[in-house]
């Protein structure tokens, strides 16, 4: 049960606040925020008592996001609501940031509204809201210097407007009423995240893949999806994994997906209405090996003065058409450095000392398959022990690559009776990122 | 606006029975809203029949609106009754719900007791997928209602969490944060019940480096738990990686996790823990030489390797904690460091700068010791330090401890030696540590709540403040008023102890001979028969608890020292009958309420009871003194 709901920018601003039951004073967000902001370190912020209540909060785009309950209430359908209604705000608003909540608050009232009803969950279907609610949502635009790269050089038609760039899909997933059409686009995202430790000597000592097949529609209505996935999928121990199987350790469909054709063919089935949903989730077995993107080899020298000489040779192991981005190392430090020289092997790279000087942050924005990058720092530390140096953290983005290999074969679209002539657009994405690359040194 | 209510009721009523759904979800609830409304007016059989009728609605949303307004509305009779025909009916209609629906539905059908064996079984198969949902929230509900459904099959709810094991670790890796941090609070709660149930998977809970601090020491905490023989090496690995982390809570929190799996493992920890000395960083070696302090008392067979590690400590500690365990360790085990009376004078010298009272006390502590072992080098730098603190100190609790131990001196060194030589560990408590296996049901209940998040500590917290909870509040020797509570047990209170009423069916009897290993063999060979949290605020005085329990005939077994955190106590009583009582005192952390654990050797809840309010009337005689 919900008491009340409250969002609240990073500040402690209340943007929107519901109180669903009537009990409970006003002032119910500021003690929140005085709560979450002063407590203790050993303490955990997701949940905290104050005078027999609850509050449950999460964190998204800088906003908190909170709710006050009571003690039998089950703390996964808290957070899973909470985490929902954060997807429904975006979906309605486009981005979720300060300002799309702020221009937005009369729909995202009317929302809550009909989402819940004296403190008690009723729907979080996007299209049931959708008949529900009559607000219509206010768009915020961020005038951005990057907008400007699509804008074709001389007219010719380059490789960037092509592809759908990333904030296409940051806007209200439907359109405003008495408009027809508008863009009709269906965006279907493999997403995965990479965690993964090496040892000092190079093996990898934990490679852990979790996967989602995303899926965002901003077709009215519903249309029949059917999409193929990899054919060498296997889920579980059903089959003994041979040469060239992927096998999955755990996969969770949502409950619209229609599994008829999966057993035999891999065919996901779906009937979706505009919004976003997920439609699949795996997580990769633990013994496969999976080709690891990239491979530090360090060498480090410890001069008697304090002075530490940092080589590192950073090879990127991916296919040679293949990319990553936004590439950052970093490297934590025995002590507080006073100085940093280096030597890098392109302009674009940055070096820095980050932390008051406890760590190291090496940044590539970009990074082709096959490259070998080099780098030299040189360190003033205070006369130290040789020693604890490391580990070192990678963090970066492959597009257009799915790590495990499993990808969406073909995707087609069946449109519903009466639609507009034309299919809609198809986008079809592969994404992974690195949720924590570590290399021990 | 009192009036209002006679208009709502009609519209309210024909609501109920409208032909659109939309109209009867909200109608459903205005049920509930109204009767809030109204406070402590009857409850109308009527309507309440009528949402018993509407449980059987074409629309899922109605139907689980009808169980919530049922609930509100019949709170005080208990709230909605599951019965069999209803429970089959929710059971059936599970399919048609969204998630949530699923999720409250399966908390309902917690309250429905299956008649037979072969009902509860059909029940469970039926319930089956929603163990595989795409939604924890269903998953966790539905693992729930299986383990109190099969409290009495041990082997179902075995099985079950097996099962459940995949979304779990499914959800304890989730991108949501949030959701990452419930799951694992839950890992904990099941390994607290099965330690080994995760180890195989323990490198799902090692720490991301993007990770916030709490997720981290929570999967810190669950790495301590599922330590075993085939991965220790490589979770001590893992570890140590985090002890050189920038962040100096983190570093501190994994230096204390190697600690604790030291009681096990003793011998790569200290070997771990003494490496990281070698940093010379300031916040690794204080939270390492506490570390060791906490396990010489529990481990005496690392005694040495600790004793060769500390030198050269002393000149890189600066925090409060921190020297005083490294002053323990020296007043304590002295005779096993060379230059400990050295590094006790550099303490000695510097203690007109110390800003803390509490390192005062320890280095006079340790000093009488060291006195007592090594009198040659000491004798000099004592004589200093105690003019100083009875001369020169401002602070009084040093200035009496300085009288204290003067006096003391004076009484001759055999009493010294009577009164401080005490052990110097205690193997016994960390092995009755280490067996705290419970069983699933005692949990089974709290699983999916907000129980397992905070932890049996501030759970206990937290309830207490809760009015209207039952709350056991004591006022000791209420007909004592009169007399005088400076001394710790005067003679009027140890007559009011024995003449209290409950006792009447109970008598102790006095000297019990029961020896520590006698003692924790039974302990462990019983269940608990009874559980309680007594009032508790501030610390512990061990040497009053001790005397009070005496009084009644209950004898001390093994205690904590003063101010440990967590305190605890062992004690053990017999009846006239024969039949042990077997009592924990446990206190978490200060102001959390003492909880009392006892096993009886023969069940007998009579006697039970009776002990049970003459422990408490004894310990809250010692609270009642000190508040």
């Amino acid at each position: 049960m919900i008491s009340q709901l409250f969002i609240l920018s990073s500040k402690g601003d209340r943007l929107v606040y519901r109180n669903f039951r009537g009990d409970g004073g006003d002032d119910v967000t500021d003690a929140f925020y005085r709560a979450v902001t002063s407590l203790p370190g050993d303490q955990a912020p997701v949940f905290m008592a104050r005078e027999g209540q609850h509050f449950v909060h999460v964190r998204h785009g800088g906003l908190y996001v909170g709710a006050t309950t009571t003690a039998d209430t089950s703390p996964f359908v808290l957070v899973e609501f909470l985490n929902r209604l954060v997807t429904l705000l975006r979906e309605h608003c486009g981005t979720l940031s300060e300002k799309s909540v702020s221009v937005n608050v009369a729909l995202v009232q009317e929302l809550l509204g009909e989402m819940v009803d004296f403190g008690y969950v009723q729907t979080t279907a996007t299209e049931v809201l959708r008949s529900a609610t009559h607000g219509e949502p206010e768009t915020t635009k961020a005038f951005s210097l990057l907008d400007l790269r699509s804008v074709g050089l001389f007219g010719a038609e380059t490789q960037q407007s092509r592809v759908a760039p990333g904030s296409v899909t940051n806007r209200p997933v439907l359109p405003p009423r008495g408009e027809q059409g508008g863009r009709r686009e269906v965006f279907v995202d493999v997403v995965e995240r990479l965690t993964v430790v090496i040892a000092a000597n190079g093996t990898p000592l934990k490679v852990d893949v979790q996967g989602e097949i995303r899926l965002k529609s901003f077709v009215p209505g519903a249309c029949e999806l059917r999409m193929g996935l990899t054919e060498e999928l296997s889920v579980g121990t059903e089959e003994q994994c041979g040469y060239g199987r992927l096998p999955l350790a755990a996969v969770a469909f949502h409950s619209s997906v229609d599994l008829e054709e999966f057993e035999q063919e891999r065919v996901l089935r779906v009937t979706p209405g505009p919004g976003e949903v997920t439609l699949m989730r795996y997580q990769l077995a633990e013994d496969v090996a999976v080709p690891l993107p990239f491979r530090l080899l360090p060498s480090v020298e410890w001069e008697p003065a304090g002075r530490l000489r940092i080589h590192l040779k950073l090879r990127c192991d991916l296919p040679p058409k293949n990319h990553a981005i936004n590439v950052v190392l970093q490297l934590p430090l025995p002590r507080e450095a006073s100085s940093l020289a280096q030597e890098l092997s392109s302009p674009e790279q940055t070096a820095e000392l980050q932390g008051g000087g406890r760590s190291l942050r090496w940044a590539i924005p970009r990074c082709q398959g096959g490259a070998q990058l080099g780098a030299v720092f040189r360190v003033q530390l205070p006369p130290t022990p040789p020693l604890g140096l490391g580990p070192a953290a990678l963090t970066f983005e492959l597009p257009a690559l799915t790590v495990s290999g499993l990808r969406l074969r073909w995707l087609r679209l069946s449109a519903p009776p009466g639609a507009p002539p034309g299919p809609p657009q198809r986008w079809v994405r592969h994404l992974t990122h690195s949720d924590s690359y570590v290399v021990r040194l | 606006m009192p009036g209002m209510q006679e208009y709502v009721q009609q519209p309210l009523l024909s609501g109920l029975r409208d032909r659109a759904s939309y109209v009867r979800r909200i109608a459903v609830l205005g049920c509930a809203k109204v009767h809030r409304l109204q406070g402590d007016a009857e409850v109308d059989g009527a309507l309440v029949n009528e949402l018993y009728s509407l449980l059987r609605d074409q629309d899922p949303i109605v139907v689980v609106n009808c169980l919530r307004a049922l609930e509100e509305i019949l709170k005080k009779e208990g709230g909605v009754v599951i019965n069999k025909p209803i429970a089959h009916h929710l059971l059936n209609r599970m399919a048609d719900l969204d998630q949530w629906g699923q999720s409250e539905v399966l908390a309902f059908l917690l309250r429905y007791r299956p008649r037979s064996e072969e009902e509860l079984f059909n029940i469970l198969s039926l319930l089956d997928g929603y163990l595989k949902s795409s939604s924890p929230s269903v998953v966790m509900a539905a693992t729930k209602l299986f383990l109190v459904l099969a409290r009495e099959y041990p082997h179902v709810q075995a099985d079950v969490l097996v099962r459940v094991k995949g979304p779990l670790l499914a959800a304890c890796t989730s991108e949501s944060r949030e959701l990452c941090f419930t799951a694992l609070c839950h890992v904990r709660q099941i390994l607290s019940s099965l330690p080994g149930h995760f180890s195989s998977h323990y490198k799902k809970f090692f720490c991301s480096y993007s990770e916030p601090h709490y997720i981290k020491c929570q999967k810190m905490e669950v790495l301590c738990e599922l330590v075993n023989d085939e991965n220790v090496q490589q979770v001590l690995e893992e570890l140590k990686g985090y002890c050189t982390d920038i962040s100096v809570e983190l570093a501190q929190g994994a230096i204390s996790a190697i600690g604790s799996i030291a009681r096990t493992y003793t011998e790569q920890c200290v070997g771990i823990l003494t490496e990281l000395l070698g940093l010379q960083q300031e916040h690794i070696t204080s939270a390492v030489v506490q570390a060791f302090r906490d396990l010489v008392w529990l481990c005496p067979q690392c005694t040495d390797a600790v004793c060769q590690a500390l030198p050269g400590c002393e000149d890189i500690i600066q925090d409060s904690e921190g020297k005083q365990a490294l002053i323990w360790l020296l007043g304590a085990h002295g005779e096993k460091v060379p230059n400990a009376p050295y590094v006790l004078e550099d303490f000695v010298e510097n203690v007109k700068t110390e800003v803390f009272p509490a390192v005062k006390m320890e280095l006079l502590t340790a000093l009488v010791r060291l006195f007592l072992s090594r009198p040659a080098e000491c004798q000099d730098m004592l004589g200093r330090l105690l003019y100083h603190c009875i001369e020169e100190e401002k602070d009084m609790s040093v200035r009496d401890r300085g009288l204290f131990y003067y006096r003391l001196l004076q009484s001759g060194v055999d009493e010294v030696k009577r009164v401080l030589c005490s052990p110097k560990s205690d193997p016994s408590l960390g092995l009755l540590e280490d067996q705290t296996e419970q069983p699933v049901n005692t949990w089974a209940s709290e699983f999916n709540t907000l129980a397992p998040i905070y932890g049996k500590a501030r759970w206990a917290l937290v309830t207490a403040h809760q009015p209207g909870e039952p709350c056991y509040a004591f006022s000791p020797c209420t007909d004592s008023g009169n007399r005088g509570t400076g001394s710790l047990i005067s003679e009027g209170s140890k007559e009011v102890l024995k003449v209290h009423p409950d006792t009447g069916s109970l008598t102790l009897i006095p000297d019990v001979v029961l020896t520590a290993e006698q003692f924790e063999k039974t302990w462990l060979s019983l269940d608990i028969s009874c559980q309680q949290s007594l009032p508790w605020v501030g610390t512990v005085h061990p040497d009053t608890i001790q005397t009070a329990l005496h009084v009644v005939h209950i004898q001390t077994i093994a205690m904590s020292k003063a101010g440990v955190q967590p305190w605890k106590a062992y004690f053990t009583a017999q009846d006239d009958s024969g039949c042990l009582f077997l009592t924990e005192l446990l206190l978490e952390a200060e102001d959390s309420g003492m909880q009392v654990a006892v096993k009886q050797s023969e069940a007998k809840p009579e006697a039970l009871q009776a002990f049970m309010s003459v422990f408490r009337t004894a310990v809250g005689a010692v609270a009642g003194l000190r508040s």
